[in-house]
């Protein structure tokens, strides 16, 4: 079970790396989705997962059931995700509207306009 | 009106009700079951974006009482008001209190529910505006 | 409740005025009032934390370590009445700067919330949320000014902080796999358990990496300068004031409070690439004549400071660094503001473009001086004061090397500054027509008089607030209070 998350965590890292260093908006905002849920993922692999206990302490029971599984871990990825969530329709939005406008991928470069002399930095009239 | 889709077309007034009342159910479920302001947010998204889709983003609009930013942002203020009860009776920000059945949890809750309505809606609307009409 | 409310106040003020959208006028008078209230409340706070030191509120009555806690010690209260002065500052200055977007006032609010409420955040997960919705505030302040120019800048900053808070996210998965704790006091209790203690360093290494991202720490810039100048003038202020100098804050409360056993080689580390972002911030400033773009490359200097007087790793150091990061915040928003009122009058924000600004308004001149002369360190202002105890610290430990670079760092500074100073005041406006004085509306006086008044206060008299400092940070790094282990 542990070997098969670290696994998975290893390429999905791999890949989520792969594709934020392609020159292209639609796969880096791929990239960053994927590294996000694998954070997620190694967030929720800080409470040991593999219990299938409930924490929840039963009718008449003094505490919780031994063995139960940790519910912190799973709140905080379930906030993360949101937020993640959050962020992501945010960026798609965002590259689509740069892409619509005719954005060159390969070089983003409409806020650092190049300069005309070999020494001095362009004169930028915005 | 989307001419395609008929079937779709006819169910989604009823498919709206039905989905919006579910959401409400969930949201008030979630008081002492599995449930909440948070899915039954999530549900009340899935009607007003069905509404969207089929009908168009203004008639989808048209069911919510504010913008959808503006109603996100109610939402959390009505969170926020509920943790502030606490504070006037001596106790820590955010600590519920109840009243028999009654409490500020509930409130919190109904914020979270039209925070995640607004704020999603908020998303949606213009991405499907965006699809509507091609520039 | 005084530690709830500096939170409260500008997350109230966000969304009602979100809620206000279509009724600028009644946004507008929201702005204001929640700018004053928030100062008042920060007072109060500073007050509370005065008399009675460090205050602490875990939110929903939980018992200890299990609840989200907020907490006010003399570095966080000092720090929020900075954030509180600096947000009022900048509404009084943007009032009177025409007709703004209706989103921008809940945005601008909600960076500010975010920003106070990382220094109030006594829990890391919390301390996450916090930085991701100051993010998310940022990137609508970035991508409200529209067009190509936004759009690429605000995805630069974008994927870049994105990525700096997946790593802030995965190394407090692995520090709560590995400790169980997420509060502050927990986690310092765990971190000097010697059968846990072993595995943390690789662990806080992570979120180091994850805080210098966001601070803007050498190699790890680039998003800085590449986005800064895109944004309005008031709002570069209040974003370039607070947001690397939180995180900055957060790295300081870390290795300081809560990780104290942190290896020395991570922290000679850290020495050293604090010199690498001292210079190359300082290099970059150098290079440009861009008003907006010289300032952007002067942050990450500063953060260069920032990060050696954590570097060093004393309580004496920890108390420089929190006085400089109290000046910083200050100086750099107010400077900010000044290069506004000078794009204002002089109808360029190129130096090749503008001049003239002496002879058009001495006060603007006085004060730019002032500021500048604060931002290089020359006695007696906050800047003389806090460089000065980073670096006798510095000396005393026998790091001469790093106190010379932050000498000459500050020398090129001072050539950043006269080269403002010089195309800016003194030489003649290229194009006289375009130079316009009376432009700069009141509010704008205001704020920026405001500031600097208060600033030189500090500078001239600055023994109540060293040693209200000083009191707060008497607890870090507890092993090392006779140098460095």
């Amino acid at each position: 079970m542990n070997l098969l998350l670290i696994l998975t965590l290893g390429i999905g890292v791999a890949a989520g790396v792969y594709l934020m260093l392609s020159r292209d908006l639609f796969r880096l905002v791929v990239g960053l989705a994927i590294l996000g849920s694998l954070a997620n993922m190694i967030l929720f692999m800080g409470g040991r997962p593999g219990s299938l206990i409930a924490p929840v302490i039963e009718k008449g029971a003094e505490g919780l059931p031994a063995g139960f599984a940790d519910p912190l871990p799973q709140a905080l990825t379930l906030t993360a995700i949101v937020i993640g969530f959050a962020l992501l329709a945010f960026a798609l939005v965002l590259a689509a509207r740069a892409a619509r406008n005719g954005a060159d991928p390969d070089r983003l470069r409409a806020s650092e306009p190049k300069p005309h002399e070999a020494v001095k930095p362009p004169i930028e009239d915005w | 009106m989307n001419e395609r889709l008929p079937l779709l077309t006819n169910a989604a007034g009823p498919l709206y009700w039905l989905l919006f009342l579910a959401s409400l159910w969930v949201l008030f479920r979630g008081h002492n079951a599995p449930g909440g302001g948070f899915i039954g947010g999530l549900l009340a998204v899935a009607a007003s974006s069905l509404l969207a889709t089929v009908r168009g983003v203004a008639a989808a609009r048209r069911r919510q009482w504010l913008a959808p930013v503006r109603l996100a942002a109610a939402g959390v203020v009505l969170a926020l008001l509920s943790g502030l009860v606490a504070p006037l009776a001596g106790q820590p920000f955010l600590t519920h209190i109840w009243w028999g059945g009654l409490s500020t949890v509930l409130a919190f809750d109904l914020g979270v529910f039209l925070a995640v309505w607004g704020a999603l809606t908020g998303y949606i609307y213009p991405l499907l505006e965006e699809e509507a009409s091609p520039s | 409740m005084q530690v709830v409310l500096p939170l409260l106040i500008p997350l109230l003020t966000a969304l009602l005025a979100a809620l206000a959208m279509p009724r600028p006028r009644l946004q507008r008078g929201l702005g204001q009032l929640g700018g004053v209230a928030l100062v008042l409340s920060a007072l109060w706070l500073l007050q509370g934390v005065m008399a009675q030191g460090r205050l602490s509120v875990i939110l929903g009555g939980w018992p200890a370590p299990f609840g989200i806690e907020l907490a006010a010690d003399p570095l966080s209260a000092v720090l929020v009445m900075a954030a509180a002065l600096l947000a009022l500052a900048v509404r009084v200055y943007s009032d009177d700067h025409g007709s703004s977007e209706p989103t921008r006032l809940p945005l601008e609010q909600g960076v500010v919330a975010a920003a106070i409420a990382i220094t109030l955040a006594a829990d890391l997960f919390n301390l996450y949320v916090w930085f991701e919705l100051m993010l998310m505030g940022v990137l609508g302040l970035l991508a409200l000014g529209g067009g190509q120019r936004a759009a690429e800048a605000t995805l630069k900053y974008f994927a870049l902080s994105l990525l700096g808070t997946l790593l802030m996210l995965a190394a407090i998965g692995l520090i709560y796999g590995a400790t169980g704790h997420l509060n502050f006091t927990a986690l310092s209790q765990a971190a000097r358990d010697p059968a846990i203690a072993p595995a943390l360093p690789l662990y806080v290494g992570l979120l180091l990496a994850a805080l210098l991202l966001k601070a803007g720490a050498f190699p790890l810039f680039a998003w800085l300068p590449a986005s800064y100048h895109t944004l309005p003038l008031p709002l570069l202020a209040l974003i370039g004031g607070l947001l690397t100098k939180v995180a900055a804050y957060v790295l300081l409360r870390l290795l300081g409070d809560v990780f104290v056993l942190t290896p020395a080689a991570l922290l000679e580390g850290l020495g050293w690439l604090a010199l690498a972002t001292m210079i190359s911030g300082v290099l970059g400033a150098a290079y440009h004549w861009d008003l907006r773009r010289i300032l952007a490359f002067h942050i990450v200097s500063q953060i260069g400071y920032l990060l050696l007087g954590i570097a060093l790793a004393t309580s004496a150091a920890a108390s420089a660094t929190a006085f400089f990061l109290l000046h910083n915040i200050l100086v750099k928003a107010n400077l900010f503001l000044i290069i506004g009122l000078m794009i204002l009058a002089a109808g360029h924000h190129d130096l090749r473009r503008i001049g003239g600004l002496y002879p058009g308004s001495v006060l603007l001149a006085l004060l730019f001086f002032v500021n500048a002369f604060a931002l290089v360190g020359v006695p007696p202002t906050t800047g003389f004061w806090g460089k000065f105890l980073i670096l006798r610290e510095a000396f005393e430990q026998g790091r001469y090397l790093w106190g010379g670079v932050a000498l000459g760092v500050g020398l090129l500074t001072l050539y950043s500054m006269s080269k403002i100073w010089l195309e800016g005041f003194w030489k003649a406006h290229p194009d006289p027509e375009r130079l316009n004085t009376a432009a700069i509306p009141l509010g704008g006086w205001l704020a920026v008089s405001g500031l600097t008044l208060l600033i030189v206060l500090i500078g001239l008299y600055p023994e109540p607030a060293i040693r209200f400092i000083d009191a707060g940070s008497a607890g870090f790094w507890p092993a090392s209070s006779g140098g460095r282990p």
